[in-house]
């Protein structure tokens, strides 16, 4: 994950594609949140929405560039990335008139049908999703036992996944 | 004196709210998730409750970045729906119970939980949507309800241990207030589900079933689970499950589980659903059976003639 320069390295930072809002996070995104909350007004939707810049540089100027910058193109990764969280960049989606799941295509770099269809379909799986490094590959989860092999898979032994 | 009767979970998904805002309850896809509740509001209408305490989060409506409370009770007298975005959902404005609040909150403030309390405070579709699909859509909800909400949303939300023992304290501090009242405590959130990133759209039934399992049976086993692993399985947003474990904390070790529904997908989640009877001392029946336990029964006049043991043992599983 991208962290940022001043992020310290974090155990769930091995999670794919998550970014997990913790403090620090929530601490330089404060503005771009912020901005998001701003937007569960309708006419500050109107405003925004006449003059997306004139809106952040008045009203937000100590949003980072960079977050300025996320929030125009609708660089939903990004905008997290940076301290946003889904909940408030979720308003900057339904501002757009976008229902959530396009979001979710946006971000997970599919079409809206593509998303919808596996959901449908039982959702994304765990199994090649658990971890960045290998290190949760094989290992689920303590609790689920009823799968073939031992749970706590002590000594490697296999799983599936 | 005020006890607990009861607990029933429940996801909370806003699509599933939009759904009945916008009448599309009876389209297949939703009907599959509606229907799952059907049962369960013919339970709740039996059970009765006096007051329902209805632990949720809040998604950025009550409380944006500025003030992050660890635990929140409601002790307003009613907590009107929060606009979201697209209006305030049209459902009733959710009546409080200041007195057992107010009551809980020193209980639990003196047993060293350091509630924050919101006189004043907007619900969000978190606590509503599980009042929809519990009580279908009233003029007005059939009873008090007690919103707590939990930080879930900045990590780290509380640990499922420190929610494991909140309810303990809830339950100590209803079972201490004098007024007879029948409280369900419902633990809403979840199941798996995330909704943010690249790996959106994460789903673990597997996980899901055994969450759910030992909901029942062994809930320490949960409460042992650590952030990371409910985040890593269950997805970043299904943390939320660690809500569940205040209402099973509130109830005995030993319980009755007497419903369950599972299904994939509403919207971006997997919805779960679990009701859970506190076994009454003495042998004595709960008034709060389930009308009918019959898997097919799905119309709403079904026979209500099998017996509270058989419901236990009739765990429905709906998968798609």
């Amino acid at each position: 994950m991208a962290t940022a320069k001043t992020r310290v390295e974090k155990d769930y930072d091995d999670i794919p594609g998550t970014y997990v809002f913790d403090a620090d996070r929530s601490r330089r995104g404060y503005h771009l949140n912020m901005f998001c909350m701003s937007l569960m007004k309708a006419e500050n939707r109107k405003a925004f929405k006449a003059d997306e810049a004139k809106y952040l540089d008045e009203r937000f100027p100590l949003l980072t560039r960079e977050q300025r910058e996320a929030i125009l193109k609708r660089q939903y990764n990004r905008m997290l990335e940076l301290g946003g969280n889904i909940y408030f960049t979720a308003k900057l989606g339904a501002t757009d008139g976008h229902p959530f799941q396009h979001l979710a295509a946006v971000m997970t770099g599919s079409t809206q049908q593509d998303y919808a269809d596996l959901m449908l379909r039982g959702g994304r799986p765990v199994d090649g999703n658990r971890s960045r490094s290998g290190k949760y590959a094989r290992a689920a989860s303590s609790i689920v036992k009823d799968s073939k092999p031992k749970q706590k898979a002590s000594k490697g032994k296999k799983r599936r996944g | 004196m005020a006890r607990i009767i009861a607990g029933v979970t429940s996801s909370h998904v806003p699509a599933i709210g939009a759904a009945i805002d916008n009448h599309r309850t009876n389209e297949p896809y939703w009907q599959r998730v509606f229907e799952g509740f059907e049962r369960s509001k013919e339970w709740i209408a039996k059970a009765k409750p006096d007051v329902v305490i209805g632990v949720y989060n809040d998604h950025a409506s009550a409380f944006s970045v500025e003030v992050i409370p660890t635990f929140a009770l409601g002790t307003a007298a009613e907590f009107p729906p929060a606009d979201e975005g697209w209006g305030p959902r049209p459902v009733p404005v959710v009546q409080g119970h200041p007195e057992l609040a107010s009551h809980i909150a020193q209980s639990v403030i003196l047993d060293e939980f350091d509630l924050t309390l919101c006189n004043k405070m907007e619900v969000d579709h978190g606590l509503t949507v599980p009042l929809n699909l519990m009580f279908g859509t009233p003029k007005e909800w059939p009873c008090p309800v007690i919103p707590l909400a939990v930080n879930v949303v900045q990590y780290p939300p509380p640990t499922g241990h420190r929610c494991f023992m909140l309810g303990k304290a809830i339950r100590k501090a209803v079972e201490s207030y004098p007024e007879d009242l029948k409280v369900v405590i419902f633990g809403t959130g979840g199941m798996s589900h995330q909704i943010s990133g690249q790996r959106a759209g994460l789903i673990n039934s597997k996980f899901d079933h055994a969450f759910l399992d030992n909901l029942t049976k062994d809930p320490k086993k949960l409460t042992k689970l650590s952030h990371l692993e409910l985040m890593r399985e269950a997805g970043a947003e299904g943390v939320e499950m660690v809500m569940w474990l205040i209402m099973r904390g509130a109830l005995d070790d030993k319980v009755d589980e007497v419903y369950r529904f599972y299904t994939v997908p509403a919207s971006n989640t997997a919805v779960g659903h679990i009701i859970l009877e506190n076994k009454i001392k003495g042998g004595k029946k709960t008034s709060a059976k389930p009308a009918s336990t019959k898997s097919a029964s799905r119309g709403k006049k079904s026979a209500p003639k099998m017996k509270r043991a058989a419901a236990r043992q009739k765990i429905e599983r709906v998968r798609s």
